[in-house]
């Protein structure tokens, strides 16, 4: 019990992660449940102990669940446009180089509306850290179909079930040249968190997909309690670290393969700039 | 030096350093010029993937503290202005070209015109002011955008430069002064301390400090609705607030912003209205139909948005006629009619676009009128 | 089940001992602290925070072994474990 706690202690002690939130704005918007809080917490821990300079490192999300991150986190923190969190992203950094850049936000704005910007920052190796809570539907706007959708899912605009496939996401990132690759659930918040930092310190285009429930919608619809998805992240899930690309595929009916996919090296967009386009004296 | 080439050396005179572009006819010699200029002064260019990612990477790059800038054309000014209101509504200092050409849709990709007029005013969702600049020539287009970016830093807003496939492809010549004859402003800085400042707090000129990424301020930047401190507020007070706020640091400081040249008022029984390349068409009218001996002034706007609504008022009270010459179906036009409120008669010189205005269809009207 | 997943300190597990705070009304009672704990030490409060939810309360604070997975799975700050001293021999 937390007063046998304060019995032994002088003063309560501080939630680790107390001076990275802003506490004046918890509880936070996100449902009981909810993935996202797991995700950014974890994305809060990798950059407290990254070892880089906070005051220097930013967040830029979209819009949607997801992109209310950047609301909570007391450094610098953009909440931009539909989508559009990637290339505002783009442009902070290409600003100032100095900064350490990390966007966080959802599947439909960073792979639907998003989507073209996703894969030329890949690309270019924009060095982005791009954080994905992908919860397989439109949570903010009642659980309608994304870009991630699985096959045959329910949401409210695919009431019989979703007639498309999904975004292999990681096969994407790759396939558009992203130097860091990992795929966790918010189960796997350890691994995830380690491949975070990893990502946040690591130059280039990192891309960390995450799965997390959104119960209120996405799992109410398809019958999942949230602890029941957190059950199926433990047993349908298996980690490959050097998986068939083309075997990612968010399908719970089966297996859905968890790891660190990519991890390569390859000049920045910035480097190559600075190598060709500005001629020293 | 094209009008084109001389907003990219404006740009780069007024202390810009990253420019985000996407190639759009007639305004990609803007681009092009940058991407050859930015990287000898320090700067950035970066061609986007597209429209909206380019006004996106803009106002980042805004926030990077770096003075920020686009260039675009009609199907690219729409798409970019879901983010012009979010930089509205951010506070964002940047500035947003756009070389007007024939429209709707595709249009008259190569051919000039000024239909952009009323987007550049209400093209994003929402309540809010905007300002933009009409230069007329090669060498005003070099010291708009100089302007273009210092009311930008000054107000903390978008701004627009309205140039148009005419000005911007035509070779005049430019005179580009000495660095320290050139006033570059900057966004007012924040004081004192870090931990209590509030992003959205005025100084003078209802205008905040700005801080940038990285300098430890910890700003929140949203578009949602929001406080002082940047926070999101849902609810009908807040928006009232941030909205009074937005207009007000605008419309309490029209005699800065507004800016217009007036060419014999004082006896003219009808006045042109213009602004940009048409401007052109309409001082020549004006003083061949001076010449002729009718009694024509000339009131060029420079600021079109905010309109400067009182200057028409007050010529609406004495003359016989406003007469605006632009290249679209009448939008100013509107805007004058509105001014006017019916104390005078008001006309529109104007045709669909694709080609310049002559003054012999101005001087037309004019003997219609008089 | 309950030990799926190994705390990660391994190497100081022996004496190892956690005090867990839960900052009660933060907590939306989504029970994955309590569902996954792997000592299986937390369990829903039979009354309710601010907001209406059940925030978990600590069974055996002795059986903590301060390996924070309830603090990382925690969607909602509001549960955290410290390092403690072993409890006192009473066992
Ligand atoms: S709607 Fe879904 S995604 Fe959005 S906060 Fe609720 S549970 Fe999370
Ligand atoms: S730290 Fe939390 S999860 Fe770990 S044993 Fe203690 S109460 Fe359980
Ligand atoms: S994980 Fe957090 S929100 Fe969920 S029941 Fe435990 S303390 Fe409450």
């Amino acid at each position: 019990m937390p007063a046998t706690a304060r019995k032994t202690m002088p003063k309560t002690p501080d939630h680790p992660l107390e001076a990275l939130i802003r506490s004046d704005r918890i509880p936070h918007i996100w449902c009981p449940g909810c993935g996202i809080g797991t995700a950014f917490a974890a994305a809060l821990t990798a950059m407290a102990t990254s070892g880089l300079d906070l005051q220097k490192t930013c967040m830029v999300s979209g819009i949607g669940c997801s992109g209310r991150a950047a609301g909570y986190v007391n450094l610098d923190s953009f909440h931009t446009t539909h989508g559009r969190a990637i290339p505002f992203a783009t442009g902070l950094k290409l600003g100032n180089p100095a900064l350490n850049v990390v966007v966080f936000s959802g599947d439909g704005d960073l792979f639907a509306i998003g989507g073209n910007h996703f894969i030329h920052a890949a690309r270019r190796n924009m060095d982005l850290t791009v954080i994905c809570l992908n919860n397989l539907n439109y949570g903010m706007t009642g659980g309608q179909v994304a870009a991630t959708t699985p096959f045959h899912a329910r949401t409210t605009t695919t009431p019989m079930g979703n007639p498309e496939a999904p975004f292999n996401l990681p096969l994407l990132a790759w396939a558009s040249g992203a130097t860091y690759v990992a795929r966790w659930t918010i189960l796997h918040t350890r691994e995830l968190t380690e491949c975070i930092q990893k990502a946040i310190r690591k130059s280039g285009f990192s891309f960390i997909e995450v799965l997390g429930p959104c119960p209120v919608n996405y799992g109410r619809r398809n019958k999942e309690k949230s602890l029941q998805t957190l059950k199926m992240y433990q047993e349908r899930t298996i980690i490959r670290n050097d998986p068939r690309m083309d075997d990612l595929e968010v399908d719970f009916t089966r297996q859905v393969v968890l790891g660190e996919f990519v991890d390569k090296d390859r000049p920045t967009c910035i480097e190559n700039y600075d190598k060709t386009c500005r001629i020293l004296e | 030096m094209t009008g084109d080439e001389a907003c990219a050396e404006g740009a780069l005179a007024a202390g810009c350093r990253f420019f985000g572009g996407y190639p759009i006819t007639p305004a990609t010699e803007i681009a092009e010029h940058m991407s050859k200029r930015l990287p000898e002064v320090g700067g950035t260019f970066i061609q986007m993937e597209d429209e909206i990612a380019a006004i996106a990477s803009v106002l980042g790059g805004a926030w990077s503290g770096q003075k920020s800038m686009t260039a675009t054309s009609g199907p690219g000014f729409s798409l970019m202005m879901e983010n012009v209101g979010l930089g509205v509504c951010t506070e964002t200092p940047c500035v947003v070209v756009n070389v007007q050409r024939v429209g709707p849709s595709t249009g008259l990709p190569t051919m000039g015109a000024q239909a952009d007029m009323m987007q550049a005013r209400w093209g994003s969702h929402g309540d809010y002011r905007i300002i933009a600049l009409a230069p007329m020539s090669a060498q005003e287009i070099f010291y708009q955008t100089i302007t273009a970016f210092n009311l930008s830093e000054r107000y903390r807003t978008p701004v627009f430069v309205m140039t148009d496939e005419i000005v911007g492809h035509m070779s005049e010549k430019v005179v580009i002064p000495p660095a320290d004859q050139i006033v570059c402003e900057w966004r007012p800085k924040p004081k004192g301390r870090k931990d209590r400042f509030l992003l959205y707090k005025p100084g003078k000129n209802g205008v905040a400090p700005m801080p940038a990424a990285g300098e430890g301020y910890n700003v929140h930047v949203t578009g949602l609705t929001h406080d002082e401190k940047g926070y999101p507020v849902m609810s009908v007070e807040a928006q009232q607030q941030m909205m009074d706020r937005l207009c007000h640091k605008i419309d309490d400081n029209l005699d800065d912003i507004v800016m217009t040249e007036a060419h014999g008022l004082e006896d003219a029984e009808v006045v042109l209205v213009s602004y940009g390349i048409s401007a052109r068409t309409s001082l020549a009218a004006m003083h061949q139909a001076r010449a002729a001996g009718m009694k024509v002034g000339f009131l060029r706007l420079i600021t079109v948005w905010p309109f400067p609504q009182e200057r028409i008022a007050a010529l609406a009270e004495r003359v016989k006629a406003l007469v605006t010459v632009e290249i679209n179906l009448g939008q100013i036009h509107l805007e004058v009619m509105r001014a006017a409120a019916g104390r005078t008669a008001c006309h529109l010189v104007g045709h669909a676009g694709g080609t310049i205005i002559s003054p012999d269809q101005v001087i037309a009207t004019l003997k219609e009128v008089l | 089940m309950e030990f799926w997943r190994v705390p990660l300190d391994t190497n100081t597990i022996e004496i190892a001992h956690g005090e867990v705070h839960i900052i009660e009304d933060r907590c939306k009672g989504c029970g994955y602290c309590i569902e996954f704990c792997p000592r299986s030490i937390l369990a829903f409060a039979e009354r309710f925070n601010a907001k209406g939810y059940h925030p978990p309360e600590v069974l055996r604070p002795e059986g903590c072994v301060n390996c924070h997975y309830c603090e990382i799975i925690c969607p909602e700050f509001a549960i955290f474990s410290v390092a403690a001293p072993p409890p006192a021999p009473t066992a």
